[in-house]
């Protein structure tokens, strides 16, 4: 298994007034927040971008490629969100197609062949949901990648750095430590979709916010997340390069302590981890 | 168009209209069924073809052998973890309105005297949404068909995650997909058949990873939403658009089988895989 989860880091100084799930979306939104190739180029030297899928054509949604991280051999994902509007359309506001999630998998079966470690910087309001990517099998895309990463015999780290929307994020979340930004989101369904659902009212997304336990405190206590990633105070948009690098330290501990781990027993302690993932009561009486 | 892909008008989206009790009222064609008439068509409509939805004891009662089924982990129900607002209240609701503890029903059973493990979403019960029960449900099932060295058969009909159990219902996502793997991993054979609706988080894991992907005619089956998909795209979509036909031409499932077939077809594919024979087998 990876690292002893840490404690929860206070927000910037002892004074820092606790964020609203709310402001914590918008934090995790925010333009300005380093995004993927940001957390790529900061963290991963002498990086290769590899493209395509080798079935229908390169998704600029989703970033993949090879590199070094910390003097070992990596194989790197993450959807491509923009930073400004002609970024975002050229990246599709990193919301991948069903290409975008197979160009993924083909990196990850690729670094498994060679036992290097996936690292997965997971950053993406959802899925894209288009008509042709419901015609190329959205679904099937996503399902094949959890699958394939509950199986996949190297390791698998992800950090969710900004969004983490739903099975779009999954899709490549899936691994063996899970490391969170204090200020990323990670949820089933964003806010917004949630309120329009539940109370037909789209605007009431600050309280679906709240009841969705969204942010990474949520998630480390409901065990989904290992470790959370402390920001620069006000958030990771403030100083993005510290924000980059204040991820190196966790991200190369979890890789160590999960290096020591024989590849062939990964699966199985993968497995358990996801296995844990719930809670229900079970009655003897009904059962 | 054919009739298979005019798309039912739900008032609302989990009731079957059944006034009096005498009569039924297709959701497609909106056409009085006599009840009697509708059940000895497996609930399909005589006039129009249309599927009616089925809750998970109805389709168990169709498809496996009278008397086979034995039922799984029953006693696991449903905790609120995340404090979500609302949402015990409509649990209870929905355990009160079903009768049921949960949206899987799950057990082993046979079909034409073949063993197989099934797993089967409710769609009346808070519309077959995955949380944790299902998922866990769902992963037992894949679990046990492996200890038993028995195919597995699911019946998805599904919303998909269950947005009330927040991140922990994403979850399910991978543990359902990570025991269906084992399944793959140890050739043990997985059949899925999409049921009227399978949707979002559901075909997003355990519906999309069978060995098969058998359909329900007229079944909508799609990731996203058709509305959320209108407003991205900035324009309509035919009708036709996530059916089962959909899928059958876009080469994402196998088969489309209608309802008075699919427990032949299940008979016929568990015997190609060489599930195993009960004992006192009853060739139907």
């Amino acid at each position: 298994m990876a690292a002893e989860p840490l404690p929860t880091p206070q927000a910037g100084s002892p004074a820092a007034p606790r964020l609203s799930p709310w402001e914590v979306v918008q934090l995790a939104r925010h333009p300005q927040r380093p995004k993927a190739p940001d957390f790529i180029l900061g963290l991963v030297t002498d990086f290769v971008e590899v493209h395509g899928d080798r079935l229908f054509r390169d998704d600029p949604a989703l970033l993949a490629g090879l590199g070094w991280f910390e003097g070992q051999p990596v194989a790197v994902v993450g959807p491509y969100k923009g930073r400004d509007t002609r970024e975002n359309l050229a990246h599709n506001f990193g919301m991948p197609n069903p290409e975008g999630y197979r160009k993924a998998l083909r990196v990850m079966k690729l670094a498994e062949k060679f036992g290097y470690p996936v690292l997965s910087f997971v950053d993406t309001p959802a899925a894209f949901p288009g008509d042709e990517a419901e015609e190329r099998g959205q679904a099937q895309a996503i399902a094949r990648n959890i699958m394939e990463m509950s199986t996949l015999r190297t390791p698998i780290l992800v950090v969710i750095t900004g969004e983490g929307g739903s099975g779009g994020a999954l899709a490549l979340g899936v691994g063996d430590a899970v490391l969170m930004l204090q200020h990323a989101i990670y949820t089933v369904i964003p806010p917004e979709g949630c309120a329009a659902i539940l109370w037909r009212d789209a605007s009431r997304a600050q309280e679906a916010a709240e009841a969705l336990r969204l942010t990474a405190e949520d998630l480390a206590a409901l065990g989904v997340v290992d470790e959370i990633v402390p920001e620069p105070e006000g958030g990771a948009h403030r100083d993005p390069d510290a924000a980059v690098g204040a991820v190196r330290e966790p991200l190369h501990r979890h890789l160590m302590a999960l290096r020591e781990i024989p590849l062939e027993r990964l699966p199985a302690l993968r497995y358990e981890r996801y296995r844990r993932m719930g809670r229900q009561v079970e009655s003897l009486s009904r059962g | 168009m054919s009739p298979w892909l005019r798309r039912p008008k739900y008032t609302s989206p989990q009731r079957r209209e059944m006034p009096s009790g005498l009569w039924a009222k297709c959701p497609r064609c909106q056409r009085l069924i006599y009840q009697k008439e509708l059940e000895r068509n497996l609930q399909v409509c005589p006039r129009c073809g249309y599927h009616h939805r089925l809750s998970a004891p109805e389709r168990i009662a169709i498809t496996l052998d009278p008397g086979s089924f034995v039922e799984f982990d029953a006693g696991l129900t449903s905790v609120d973890p995340l404090g979500f607002v609302g949402y015990a209240e409509k649990l209870e609701e929905a355990r009160r309105r079903t009768g049921r503890a949960e949206a899987a029903v799950t057990g082993v059973g046979t079909v034409h005297g073949f063993r197989t493990v099934v797993a089967v979403l409710d769609f009346p019960f808070m519309g077959g949404s995955m949380g944790s029960v299902v998922g866990e449900k769902v992963a037992r099932a894949a679990e046990r068909a492996l200890q038993q060295g028995l195919p597995l058969v699911t019946f998805s009909a599904s919303g998909g995650a269950r947005m009330q159990e927040g991140a922990l219902a994403l979850m399910q996502l991978a543990k359902t997909s990570a025991a269906v793997a084992r399944l793959h991993q140890e050739r043990l054979p997985y059949i899925s058949v999409m049921c009227d609706p399978t949707t979002g988080g559901v075909t997003a894991s355990f519906a999309f990873l069978g060995d098969l992907i058998l359909a329900e005619p007229g079944a909508l089956i799609g990731f996203a939403g058709r509305r959320v998909i209108e407003q991205t795209i900035g324009r309509r979509l035919p009708e036709t658009f996530q059916t089962a036909e959909f899928c059958l031409e876009h080469g994402l499932i196998d088969m489309i089988v209608p309802r008075d077939q699919m427990r032949a077809q299940l008979g016929r594919l568990l015997r190609f895989f060489g599930a195993p024979r009960a004992a006192q087998a009853e060739p139907a």
